[in-house]
């Protein structure tokens, strides 16, 4: 398990609240108020996108906002750093190739 | 502390960046009588400062003993009392030399605001490094899997290799290993360790091994970090063949600098100059945190990298000039506050690292004194 229920400092996690998004079309729990990337790190997902040229998997870089490293589809959306985009119920988020697509419904 | 009405649009002061530099800018700046609006992208105030969990160093006036988190609190609750409008979730896209700025709020609504005066405290970035493999996920910046084991409380990965033995460095693998993750080396490619003595006996004593003139010559793995290949280098940075090491490990962390975000600060015309030990191309300031451009100031690291218990003092440094660039309090009173932060940040700034970080400020200031004609 990767989330730190319990830390010698910052105490017990109080966090409850869930909300369930779906990565590539799977459904996945995270915490309410979370951002995108840490839901999906809890979850085991490290391959947040794969890149235009060489089409190589990547995950964060940065984890502040900085480095676009972290891009994927989001809603349908392309290019949205999830380390600084929170979850939301109902939220789709999807591995971005290359530059990605707008994916209107 | 007030959400934005999204209905004002013209601000004494505006601060850009809700870190330690910014929050204590806004608070000697609203203190004095200012009406400041405070900017950040983020959804909660504090920059980087409540993800050190460490206690801090200095006297005890410079909350040695503190740990960043509780200083970042305390902040919080002087922004609080002087009813400081903080506009989250707000990004500044652009400004300009006569003071028009502009925003994005909630990704969403563009608009203008004007200011009097600015004070830019965007902080900085984490720099990087490449080698083979670098690309594979895995593969971040220090600051990155500290934010993510602090504030967002989920563990990047369960053995990690640190890359740079700076304060950054040994302060996050001694938190790592707090969260309950292994550190499998912290490898440093100069011949002598760079962080505090204090921290770097802490991660040594947890047993973790460093390699001074190391670097990483490959990261393995298909979709993810695997193994490490470590090498040595000579005296002239050379990587000496046959001298590998391998070590499992699922992240590897580079603790290799950061770069201040200067961005805005070139777009409002201000004059830089290139300090490497201060993280690259810095803005030429006086004492006063006053830039080139009339009515424009920076604090911490976007002035050149230090640490927050500067960020902070340079902040309230800002703070007070604006207020009394704005005639909000006179001269003698001033002048005895910005002598007192200076007698403290003198006291930060000294010791074996200090001591170099006060030789790279003065020359910014060198040049700053220079350039910048002071207020009549
Ligand atoms: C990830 C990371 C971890 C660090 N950890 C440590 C550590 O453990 N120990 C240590 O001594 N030092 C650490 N540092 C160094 C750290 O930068 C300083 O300690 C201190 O936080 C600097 O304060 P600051 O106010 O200048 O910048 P910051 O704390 O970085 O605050 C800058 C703020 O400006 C906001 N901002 C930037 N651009 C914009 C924009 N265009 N629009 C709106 N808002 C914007 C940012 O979101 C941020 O909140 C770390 C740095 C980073 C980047
Ligand atoms: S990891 Fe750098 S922008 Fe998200």
């Amino acid at each position: 398990m990767t989330r730190i229920k319990d830390h010698p400092i910052l105490g017990k996690d109080t966090r409850e609240e869930i909300v369930t998004i779906t990565f590539d079309g799977k459904e996945i729990t995270a915490l309410k108020g979370e951002m995108i990337a840490s839901a999906l790190i809890a979850n085991g997902v490290h391959s947040f996108r794969y890149t235009e040229k060489h089409n190589k998997p990547r995950g964060i870089y940065c984890g502040i906002g900085r480095c676009t490293d972290c891009v994927m589809i989001v809603d349908g959306i392309p290019n949205v750093r999830t380390c600084v985009t929170e979850v939301k119920d109902g939220m789709k988020v999807e591995t971005q190739y290359g530059r990605g697509e707008w994916k209107n419904e | 502390m007030g959400e934005a009405s999204g209905k004002m649009n013209n601000y004494d002061v505006v601060i850009v960046g809700a870190g330690p530099a910014g929050l204590a800018a806004s608070i000697e700046a609203a203190g004095a009588g200012a009406r400041v609006l405070l900017i950040d992208e983020n959804n909660k105030p504090g920059g980087q400062l409540f993800k050190q969990i460490h206690k801090f160093f200095g006297s005890r006036e410079h909350k040695a003993g503190t740990r960043g988190i509780n200083i970042g609190t305390e902040l919080l609750d002087d922004t609080e009392k002087l009813n400081i409008e903080v506009m989250l979730n707000t990004e500044v896209c652009g400004l300009t030399p006569d003071k028009k700025i502009w925003i994005i709020e909630n990704k969403e609504i563009s608009r203008e605001i004007t200011a009097g005066k600015i004070i830019i405290a965007t902080g900085a970035y984490e720099n990087s490094v490449q080698f083979d493999g670098w690309e594979l996920p895995g593969v971040m910046g220090a600051g990155a899997a500290q934010t993510m084991i602090n504030l967002n409380r989920v563990l990047p990965g369960h053995k990690v290799l640190m890359l740079g033995s700076g304060n950054v460095g040994v302060i996050v693998s001694y938190q790592l290993m707090q969260a309950g993750a292994e550190v499998a080396a912290i490898v440093e490619a100069a011949p002598t360790l760079g962080g505090y003595g204090v921290h770097t006996a802490k991660v040594a004593r947890a047993g973790v091994p460093f390699y001074t003139s190391h670097t990483i010559k490959r990261a393995h793995g298909k979709n993810r970090v695997e193994r490490v290949e470590i090498v040595q280098l000579d005296s002239n940075w050379k990587e000496i063949e046959g001298t590998e090491k391998i070590f499992d490990a699922d992240t590897i962390c580079l603790a290799v600098g950061l770069t201040p975000m200067v961005e805005l600060i070139w777009l409002a015309g201000c004059k830089f100059t290139f300090i490497g030990s201060m993280g690259g191309y810095v803005p030429v300031h006086d004492r006063y945190m006053r830039t080139t451009v009339d009515g424009i100031y920076v604090a911490g690291d976007v002035a050149g990298i230090e640490e927050a218990s500067t960020a902070m003092e340079e902040g309230r440094l800002a703070g007070i000039s604006v207020a009394y660039d704005l005639n909000l309090i006179d001269d003698a009173q001033a002048e005895k506050r910005i002598e007192e932060i200076w007698t403290k940040l003198d006291s930060l700034r000294c010791g074996q690292f200090g001591e170099k970080r006060k030789t790279a400020k003065d020359r910014i200031l060198e040049e700053g004194e220079g350039m910048i004609l002071c207020h009549a």
